[in-house]
């Protein structure tokens, strides 16, 4: 294996959906201003993302419509609170999170508790250790990797899931993604090493080399 | 350094925020393990597939119910 491929995380070119367009300030402040069309704009750019977040947390299409119906009628209501500190999508995202975990312990309220201790087996050495070649990702079509993926998460116990979700899908910072759960720095470190090691074992089956889709 | 603190480290490591000493440190280590090295890079892809991932398109019924009954909310906010 070169040098050159143990470089810590590579820049990344931004997808579309993840640049922030130059016109977001200015729809944000046309919307708090009343223009609706302003707000559609918004709501087009960040739908399926929002979406996509409410689906891997709650795991259920139905509460994922709701979440998602939610999150933007509530940026909506609140949208004078908004001060502009975060980008818009990263107080969208806060909101969308909250919805979804409400839903999430309505639906299992023993099972899903964020603040408390989990176990995170920092201890445990990972087992499957193969190579995955040089882009796994060309390997399979957009939507074979799309419903990779989903599942994926989807095996993840809640307090790993959503922090990986907040942190390496919707790129918040360590410390946005502790004040939006309510956990210390630490627990979020700690739980996404874990998440993070996790998924690259349950990857593992699908992009070893040799396997094919 | 041992492949024990390597994973524990692996976050950190990816993330560029480990001093320059422990980095290096790392980096001697992987020099010499095969298996640390490979699992540091899947994690790496891990999480840039993850990261570049496109949330799929939403059914367009979907889609298109959402919207309206969104809309009708914000239209009557606004009244």
């Amino acid at each position: 294996m070169s040098a050159s491929k143990l470089n810590p995380l590579q820049p990344r070119t931004p997808l579309p959906s993840q640049v922030v367009k130059d016109d977001e300030g200015a729809l944000v402040a046309a919307a708090k201003g009343g223009d609706i069309t302003a707000f559609e704009t918004l709501v087009g750019r960040y739908e399926r993302k929002i979406f996509r977040l409410a689906q891997n947390i709650t795991q259920n299409k139905e509460d994922a419509e709701d979440v998602m119906q939610e999150a933007f009628l509530k940026s909506y209501q609140h949208l004078g609170e908004f001060q502009g500190n975060s980008r818009f999508y990263t107080w969208l995202v806060r909101i969308a999170v909250n919805q979804a975990l409400m839903k999430l312990r309505k639906r299992r309220p023993n099972q899903v508790s964020l603040d408390e201790e989990v176990d995170t087996g920092e201890d445990t050495m990972p087992r499957e250790v193969e190579d995955w070649g040089p882009s796994p990702e060309e390997r399979y079509k957009q939507s074979e990797l799309g419903g990779i993926l989903s599942s994926t998460i989807a095996e993840l116990e809640p307090p790993f899931r959503i922090v990986f979700q907040l942190r390496d899908i919707e790129e918040l910072s360590t410390e946005e993604t502790a004040e939006a759960l309510g956990l210390s720095i630490p627990a979020v470190k700690s739980r996404l090493l874990r998440a993070r090691l996790k998924l690259r074992q349950k990857l593992n089956r699908y992009f070893r080399q040799g396997e094919t889709s | 350094m041992n492949c024990k603190s390597i994973v524990k480290e692996i976050s950190n490591y990816l993330e560029e925020a480990l001093d320059p000493s422990l980095k290096s440190s790392i980096e001697k280590h992987l020099e010499n393990c095969e298996d640390c090295r490979v699992v540091v890079d899947t994690t790496r892809q891990t999480i840039q597939i993850f990261c570049n991932s496109e949330p799929a398109p939403l059914p367009e019924d979907t889609r298109q119910r959402l919207r309206d009954a969104l809309f009708k909310h914000l239209n009557k906010l606004r009244t």
